[in-house]
C-alpha cells in the first residue's frame, strides 16, 4: 500500500488523519481512490482540467512530482505539501 | 433563520453572522464559520429562509461552496462545485479560481442558484447548490465572443450581480469586470450587451459594445424596469425598455466623484439608492475619498445626492467598502449595512441618516448580506 501524508488543510476530509494507507498505480489513480473515499478532496487539490492546484506540491519519496501522471509503486510514500499561499 | 435581522458576513478569513435583536440596535456576533477560508459571498435563500450558500476556497485548496439548509447551524460541502468541463487533449481548458458571486434564482424556481466565477464563468444549480452545471449559453456561448475584452483587475476578472427579473424567471442580467453588463431573455441561452452610454476611461474606444468595468450591478424589486449601476467609470440608470444608460453620478459632488463598489437600493423606492464612493484618481487609492467615509443617497433616481455620514469618523480613516460589502433589509425605515476593508461593520436604522459601528476587529470583509 502506498503510504499518503496529509497536510492538514485536507485535515477536514481526513477526519484529522495525517497519514493514510491507499493504492494507486498512478498519482492520478491515487487521487481517484482518495476522493471515492474522502468526496471533494480531490477537487481542491487538482483543478478540472488536471492540473495540480499553485500552492500544493506533490513528493514521491522526497523528489516533486510535476504532473498526475507520476507512476506509483505499492511501497511508495506520497507526500501532499500545502505550499506557502500568502497571508 | 429566524424573523430577526441577522447579517451574513464573508471575510478574507472565514465567516460570521452578525445577529439583531428586533430593534436592530443589540448585535451578537457569531462565528467564525469557516476560519481561514477566503469568503467571497456569503447568501441566504430568501424563499425558504433555511439555506445559506458560502463561495469560499483558502490559500491552498481550490474554490468550493459550503451549504447549510438550517441557518449556520451545520454545514456540508457541494457535492458538484462550479468548475469548467475537461477540455479535449490538445485543447487548452479553463479552470475556476474562484467563485466570486452567488444569487438565489426566481421565486418561482425553488432550489435554483446562479454562481459567477472568475475567470469569468456561469453556473447554475437545481438542488439548492448541491450540485452545479455550467450555463453553456454564457460559458461556451458568450464567452468565447467577448473574451478579448475580458481583462482581469487586481483580484481577476469576475462574473457578478447575476440579477433575475422578478416577472420573468428567463430575464436575466449580469455584470463582468472587466466585460460589461449583459442580458438574456431567454433563460441565460443567448446574452447582448446592454452597455450604451457607459463610459470606458481605461479604453481608447469610447464607443464599444461591451469591455466596461461594471462594479455592480443592482435591478429594482419591485420595478424591474430600473436598473443602475455603479460602475468603474461612474454611477449609472437604466430605465428599460430603453439601452441607454444615464450618468446619474454626474450629479455627485466633484470632490468626491462617482466612483465606488457598491450600489445599494431601496426594496421598495425605485427612486432611492445608496452608494459608497471611494477615491478613484491618479493612482486610485480604493480609499474614502480625503479619508472621510460617507454613504451618499438619492431620492429621486439620481438627479441629487446627499451626504450621509452623521456617526462616522471625521478624518483619517482609509478604509473602503467592497462591491458585495453592502446592503439594506426590507425594515420601515430600511436598515442598511456595510462592511470595510478594515473589518468593521457600520448600521443604520434610519436609511442612513446616523450610522453606529456594530462591529470590529474583523479581517477584511468582503460581503455583507441580510439573512
Amino acid at each position: 500500500m502506498i503510504r499518503v501524508l496529509i497536510p492538514s488543510p485536507l485535515f477536514s476530509y481526513t477526519g484529522g488523519q495525517k497519514q493514510i494507507e491507499a493504492e494507486g498505480d498512478s498519482l492520478a489513480g491515487l487521487l481517484d481512490v482518495l476522493d471515492r473515499r474522502y468526496p471533494g478532496m480531490r477537487h481542491r487539490i487538482v483543478d478540472e482540467q488536471d492540473r495540480i492546484r499553485p500552492h500544493v506540491r506533490f513528493f514521491v519519496n522526497g523528489d516533486m512530482a510535476g504532473s498526475l501522471d507520476h507512476t506509483l509503486s505499492a511501497d511508495d510514500e506520497v507526500m501532499i505539501v500545502a505550499a506557502l499561499s500568502g497571508g | 433563520m429566524d424573523d430577526q435581522i441577522a447579517l451574513l458576513v464573508g471575510t478574507r478569513k472565514g465567516a460570521f453572522i452578525h445577529r439583531a435583536d428586533p430593534a436592530r440596535e443589540k448585535w451578537k456576533l457569531e462565528g467564525p464559520h469557516y476560519l481561514g477560508n477566503i469568503v467571497n459571498h456569503l447568501v441566504a435563500d430568501p424563499r425558504d429562509r433555511r439555506t445559506l450558500l458560502m463561495a469560499a476556497k483558502t490559500g491552498h485548496l481550490g474554490p468550493t461552496v459550503f451549504r447549510s439548509s438550517d441557518g449556520a447551524r451545520t454545514w456540508t460541502e457541494a457535492r458538484q462545485p462550479p468548475a469548467f468541463p475537461k477540455a479535449a487533449a490538445g485543447e487548452e481548458g479553463r479552470s475556476v479560481e474562484s467563485v466570486f458571486w452567488l444569487s438565489p434564482g426566481h421565486a418561482s424556481e425553488p432550489g435554483v442558484w446562479y454562481a459567477g466565477t472568475s475567470p469569468p464563468g456561469l453556473f447554475r444549480s437545481n438542488d439548492n447548490g448541491v450540485t452545479w452545471q455550467g450555463v453553456a449559453g454564457f460559458n461556451d456561448g458568450l464567452y468565447p465572443q467577448i473574451k478579448s475584452a475580458i481583462v482581469p483587475g487586481p483580484d481577476g476578472a469576475q462574473v457578478h450581480s447575476v440579477c433575475v427579473d422578478p416577472t420573468d424567471a428567463r430575464h436575466l442580467y449580469l455584470g463582468i469586470s472587466i466585460g460589461g453588463v449583459f442580458e438574456s431573455k431567454d433563460g441565460a441561452q443567448t446574452w447582448l450587451p446592454l452597455n450604451k452610454g457607459v463610459a470606458a476611461d481605461f479604453l481608447p474606444d469610447p464607443n464599444l459594445e461591451y469591455g466596461h468595468d461594471p462594479h455592480t450591478l443592482a435591478l429594482h424589486p419591485r420595478n424591474p424596469q430600473r436598473l443602475y449601476q455603479q460602475n468603474h467609470c461612474g454611477i449609472y440608470r437604466l430605465d428599460r425598455p430603453g439601452t441607454q444608460w444615464k450618468r446619474i453620478g454626474l450629479n455627485m459632488p466633484k470632490d468626491v466623484g462617482d466612483i465606488g463598489f457598491p450600489i445599494v437600493l431601496h426594496p421598495r423606492d425605485p427612486d432611492c439608492a445608496w452608494v459608497f464612493p471611494m477615491d478613484g484618481t491618479e493612482v486610485w487609492p480604493r480609499t474614502s475619498p480625503d479619508g472621510r467615509p460617507a454613504v451618499f443617497r438619492t431620492r429621486d433616481g439620481g438627479s441629487s445626492w446627499q451626504r450621509l455620514d452623521k456617526g462616522m469618523p471625521q478624518q483619517h480613516a482609509w478604509w473602503t467598502v467592497k462591491r458585495q460589502a453592502m446592503c439594506a433589509d426590507g425594515g420601515d425605515p430600511v436598515g442598511l449595512y456595510f462592511g470595510t476593508t478594515s473589518g468593521e461593520i457600520w448600521a443604520s436604522n434610519d436609511e442612513g441618516q446616523t450610522w453606529s459601528r456594530i462591529a470590529e476587529h474583523l479581517p477584511h470583509i468582503y460581503s455583507v448580506t441580510v439573512a
